[in-house]
């Protein structure tokens, strides 16, 4: 699978077409973020497969914005999977990427990965690499809904009350790109308190997740204290589906109802 | 065009989280916690989140430094480590060895607080060894 990947990046590469391709390789034994350069060996590229397929996956998209605030005339390739093809998406809509400066190579992720993900559209538009696996629902998120309403609350509030306030949700987040942010305004969340007033950091991100997540699933990843994030912002994302009949970066720019000042259509 | 993703381990405790340091330019402009490291998984605290902008830091020490007539000066390693063995030296053969005491750190690794605490008894033969985190 990787080989269809390395010779259209070195096809890429080597016609000029892009500055360079950011991609994963493998460096000191670890899986890293690395941006392949024109002439350099593909052979240290991987797929951020570790014990498990994905289980190394970075947010590729995020640095691919720091390449292009630097430079922005440039023409960069990325490997992209279904949630970074959605990311990708989105963040040409959020004005944070332009499409004609980027150009995706995609993988399909493997069914263990679309299970465990519970990906509602694992594979990209384009898919140079892999076999589009079966979409799947989220069952995690049922199964908090199907509580009743005390036991429901109960759970969330055990889980948001392990947060220690490291910011890794949002700093791994893709869609993280606010130069303000509501969870660092002094007024809204206090210094120097842990864990940080709940429910309202968690239900401030969850809000702000409108519209922006793409359920990459890289903030629960990164959670060190193992908060369901992805659940909760699956839960988001499903309220948005069911009554705006919106997926966050399905089709391009197609604006979140939440950015919206027209009376949206859809609404039940 | 120069972008590195640099790995390297946190020097904020000992205990030794892996990230890479996002490096565009030579300008370090992100951290990346390392999934694939078996001590953090991908996972961070907010300090060690934080690292690129603490290195970047005006008032970060980058050499040792000798207070010379009343001013912190610069000086290489060699000069530091010459001087600092023969105040030890000194300092021992005039007040003995209990006139010296040992602070150790969160912020190194356990084999290197092994270390400061076995130089500190065998070759200063005393006993006053700390720790930072008892301060």
């Amino acid at each position: 699978m990787i080989d269809s990947i390395k010779d259209k990046v070195r096809e890429l590469l080597d016609s000029g077409e892009i500055k360079g391709f950011l991609g994963l390789a493998e460096k000191h034994g670890h899986v890293a973020p690395h941006l392949f350069q024109q002439g350099e060996d593909l052979d240290i590229m991987v797929l951020g497969d570790g014990a498990h397929p994905g289980d190394a996956r970075y947010p590729l998209s995020k640095y691919l914005i720091n390449l292009y605030r630097a430079y922005p005339e440039e023409t960069f390739g990325i490997l992209v999977r279904g949630c970074d093809d959605r990311a990708l998406k989105t963040l040409y809509t959020w004005n944070q990427l332009t499409p004609n400066k980027v150009i995706p190579v995609g993988i399909a992720c493997p069914q263990e990965l679309a299970d465990a993900c519970e990906c509602s559209r694992p594979y990209p538009d384009d898919i140079t690499a892999g076999e589009q696996a079966e979409p799947r629902l989220s069952e995690t998120v049922d199964t908090i809904d199907n509580l009743v309403l005390t036991d429901r609350f109960d759970y969330w509030m055990s889980e948001f009350v392990k947060c220690i306030k490291c910011y890794g949700c949002s700093n791994i987040c893709p869609m993280c790109f606010c130069n303000e942010c509501s969870l660092k305004c002094d007024d809204l969340i206090k210094k120097g308190e842990l864990p940080p007033e709940i429910p309202v950091f968690h239900h401030t991100r969850a809000m702000h997740m409108v519209g922006r997540c793409i359920d990459c699933g890289l903030c629960e990843e990164a959670c060190p204290s193992g908060i369901p994030l992805r659940t909760l912002y699956k839960k988001v994302n499903t309220i948005l589906s069911s009554n705006f009949d919106f997926t966050t970066g399905m089709r391009r720019g197609q604006r979140s109802p939440l950015n919206s000042l027209e009376p949206v259509k859809g609404n039940k | 065009m120069d972008y590195r993703t640099v790995l390297t381990t946190c020097t904020y405790c000992g205990c030794g989280c892996n990230f890479f340091l996002e490096v565009l330019d030579g300008d370090p402009i992100g951290t990346i916690p390392c999934k694939t490291s078996p001590v953090n998984e991908g996972k961070l605290c907010i300090k060690g989140w934080n690292v690129h902008e603490f290195i970047r830091n005006d008032k970060r020490l980058k050499q040792p430094m000798i207070r010379k007539d009343g001013h912190l000066t610069e000086v290489s390693w060699d000069e530091a480590l010459a001087y600092t063995a023969q105040r030890l030296k000194d300092i021992k053969a005039q007040d003995g060895p209990d006139a010296i005491g040992f602070l150790t750190s969160a912020k190194v690794t356990n084999e290197e607080n092994y270390l400061l605490q076995k130089f500190a008894r065998a070759a200063i033969n005393t006993n006053n060894v700390d720790h930072c985190a008892r301060l």
